[in-house]
């Protein structure tokens, strides 16, 4: 890593120079400023970090997570650690799986115009649009599976000419499809159930009354499930 | 794609890989595994500790970053804040908004009471996000509770406080139901039934997953919940300090708006500290797997008034943290990886430990391979690993496994052009998690602090002195949940708190002085100081002692 490059970026309009090799993060780090928001878990699972840069002479705006992005030459980068987006209020336990409650909560996915700008600017890759037309249908099994990967940036949100929340509007489709549509885990129902009546407890309660050195030996000879 | 230095490497580990992925490699005997720990991990390595002058842990030994911040002068003095008109007035004040807190939160609001949620920085923005792999609980008919005790208190070397397991595995079923219920979207099969797996040092397959985001799922869940149930949370707001009332009970907290700097005050019938790990402290230079805001936080917050720390000395590194890429060092290369029969091979090839030893023993078997053995991966500009063979996941499960149970996994490596489907990632341990914590009795009460309540990775005594993988994501929900329960039923028992103060303060710096400690440090630390850290960022860990951090104050 001695021999890098440096490129120079610009930080809110302000030029700098700083090795190739750094994330949009730490280059902001390197630069000197001390991150206090628009930051998160820094391995690109939270969605805190969303970042708008440009390139000069490329006519396009480019979206990424300025954790997993590397630092090209004459970025200009700009974060984006808020958006409001929409989120209505809603009991879990009260609402179904149905296509109306979309129409009640988010009404503007129905004014989507597929321009396909969710799609285009997702980090992740996700078929945004296609989502958020699944949820139109009410088809929840569906876009629970197209979204499941999303970190929620908002990026998408930030693009749609519409004003859809996107991000929002999948979190209640993939409630909806766990909590209503997967089939219940009859397993799990049963045990919670014996639990309930104290029926495991004692087991549990016994080995409370050993001592360290039974407890080692009864560990140390566990069957291991193939 | 890997550089043509590690190809040479790179041929022996796919020439043996049919096998590899056959062997079977034999466990380590109790004997073996101690003299391992002993010789290699880092929590045994004297030389990086420091014994602690003051406080209730006063005498006991823990890593020297974790003195620094706990002997660290307070953020502010009693005069700096008017405690009389606090900003804010509620039952429960919730410092943090992980999954912990959240749980916390929509267990208090059920039960009535008026919460309030402070945290340094988005709700969501916690450690809880990035638990990949899993979530313990025995709901299958061949587990039962007590073989997730044994399993639980044996991983943890039979240090565990076994009142609180005891809570953590009975009350671990009920939780999945309970994360079901709010819609969390567990792997299921076509009939239901969820789908568990081995985690290290499980004798049951009973992690119960929701592909690798599992954490993800649950936090984006709780967050969509405590926003439904609106909730007041008060982002960007970090916590310096916990205001006492007149009974030397926890009454509020004096916070600290990271935007504009201005000091908050909250008073509260009752205070749930949940603020979750201390990675980002990178004890003995080591990379981490945590979220920036995992600085310790809350101890110093509990250690000021007076708690106790339980194995505060007692860290937990994750075997498996990425070596390779430097962009990516320390991220999280989760355990499911090794739970799908991924092993963990030399620079030889060689399989060198079981797959699924606990998280100590393998990650103290990497580090012998590596630094004894010499048998490590020499990395390019420093640092070491040895490779994760991850190819062997589709010849054991079929072609297609990877992406539909760890995309995560395979989209971090593809972002830097190294397919895990085709070939090994490079591993070396990674700090991950505080085994230890602030002590807390079975009501999650802080012990000695009245109405000061504590629950997630914050606290210690649930799993000893090693927590088994999967058994964090359960610690948040059956705690968070017990600890919003308690604290509402104590806030309503409490009238309005009288005559605050924050004399603990005062108290604190003169036993600094008095014990002799001379510092600069500041605590909380609330975040890691990257700034210009030119050396850290760009120099991967290579020895314990050899990275120079050459931060900027």
């Amino acid at each position: 890593m001695s021999s890098t490059k440096n490129v120079t970026i610009y930080l809110y309009g302000k030029k700098y120079s700083v090795p190739e090799t750094l994330t949009i993060i730490k280059a902001i780090e390197y630069c000197g400023y001390e991150m206090t928001s628009g930051i998160g878990c820094r391995h690109g699972f939270c969605g805190a970090c969303s970042v708008i840069y440009r390139i000069p002479d490329d006519h396009q705006l480019h979206y990424c997570l300025a954790c997993e992005t590397l630092v090209q030459d004459n970025m200009y980068i700009a974060t984006l650690p808020f958006f409001p987006v929409a989120h209505p209020v809603y009991d879990v336990d009260k609402v179904d799986a149905s296509q109306q409650i979309m129409m009640q909560l988010y009404p503007e996915i129905y004014s989507c115009v597929s321009c396909r700008s969710c799609s285009n600017a997702c980090p992740r890759g996700l078929d945004v649009m296609g989502y958020v037309h699944d949820c139109q249908n009410g088809d929840f099994k569906a876009a629970a599976e197209k979204s499941f990967d999303c970190v929620m940036c908002h990026i998408c949100a930030s693009r749609c000419p519409a004003s859809i929340s996107q991000p929002e509007v999948a979190m209640l489709a993939r409630r909806l499809y766990g909590k209503y549509v997967a089939p219940e885990a009859q397993h799990l129902v049963q045990r919670v159930d014996e639990v309930k009546r104290g029926t495991l407890l004692k087991d549990v309660q016994n080995l409370m009354e050993m001592s360290d050195e039974q407890l080692q030996q009864l560990y140390n000879s566990r069957e291991i499930e193939k | 794609m890997y550089p043509e230095y590690l190809q040479a490497s790179l041929k022996k580990v796919a020439e043996k890989r049919d096998y590899n992925t056959a062997l079977q490699p034999e466990r380590m005997s109790a004997e073996d595994k101690k003299v391992l720990l002993e010789q290699f991990h880092p929590d045994y390595r004297k030389d990086q500790f420091e014994e602690l002058k003051v406080g209730q842990n006063k005498g006991e030994s823990v890593n020297v970053e974790l003195a620094q911040t706990l002997q660290g002068h307070a953020r502010l003095s009693a005069d700096d804040v008017d405690l009389e008109h606090p900003d804010y007035d509620t039952d429960i004040l919730i410092i943090g908004g992980g999954g912990a807190g959240c749980a916390a939160a929509i267990e208090a609001d059920k039960a009535g009471a008026k919460v309030l949620i402070c945290t340094k920085l988005r709700l969501g923005d916690a450690n809880t996000m990035m638990a990949e792999g899993g979530i313990q609980a025995a709901t299958k008919p061949g587990d039962s509770p007590a073989q997730h005790f044994l399993d639980a208190y044996g991983g943890g070397h039979y240090a565990a406080k076994k009142d609180l397991l005891y809570k953590l595995v009975t009350e671990g079923p009920e939780a999945i139901q309970w994360l079901n219920d709010l819609g969390v979207e567990f792997d299921k099969d076509s009939e239901g039934n969820m789908v568990t797996i081995h985690g290290g040092g499980t004798s049951r397959k009973r992690m119960h997953a929701a592909k690798d985001y599992t954490g993800a799922e649950i936090m984006r869940t709780l967050r969509d919940e405590v926003e439904c149930r609106q909730i007041p949370v008060i982002n960007y707001n970090a916590a310096l300090e916990i205001i006492q009332d007149e009974y030397g009970r926890a009454a509020g907290a004096v916070t600290l708006n990271t935007n504009t700097k201005e000091l908050i005050v909250i008073r509260a019938k009752a205070v749930i500290i949940a603020t979750g790990g201390a990675g980002r402290l990178h004890y003995q230079k080591f990379p981490t797997s945590n979220h920036y805001g995992a600085t310790a936080d809350g101890l110093v917050l509990a250690y000021h008034c007076g708690a106790k720390l339980l194995y505060p000395d007692t860290l937990q590194y994750h075997p498996t943290g990425a070596a390779y890429p430097a962009q990516i060092l320390g991220a999280l290369v989760t355990e499911k990886v090794r739970g799908l029969g991924a092993k963990m091979v030399n620079v030889e090839g060689e399989v060198f430990v079981h797959p699924l030893e606990t998280r100590d023993v393998a990650a103290a078997a990497v580090i012998r391979e590596c630094n004894f053995n010499k048998k490590g991966i020499e990395i390019a500009g420093g640092g070491q690993g040895v490779w994760l063979d991850t190819p062997m996941i589709e010849k054991i499960h079929g072609e297609g496994t990877i992406m539909s149970k760890i995309p995560g996994m395979f989209r971090m490596f593809d972002k830097y052009g190294i397919d895990m489907r085709k070939e090994p990632i490079i591993i070396y341990p990674t700090l991950h998690y505080q085994n230890g914590g602030i002590d807390i009795d079975d009501d999650c009460e802080v012990i000695g602090v009245p109405n000061l309540f504590a629950a997630g990775e914050v606290v210690g005594g649930i799993h000893g002195r090693n927590r088994l993988m999967g058994n964090s994501l359960l610690d948040v929900i059956v705690f968070g949940r017990d600890v919003g329960i308690a604290a509402a039923e104590r806030a309503k028992r409490t009238a309005t708190p009288k005559n605050l103060n924050l004399d603990h303060i005062a108290a604190f710096e003169k036993e600094l002085e008095d014990a002799g400690v001379e510092t600069t440090a500041l605590a909380p630390k609330l975040f890691p100081n990257y700034r210009q850290a030119r050396n850290y960022l760009d120099t991967p860990f290579t020895d314990n002692s050899q990275v120079s951090i050459k931060a900027v104050k």
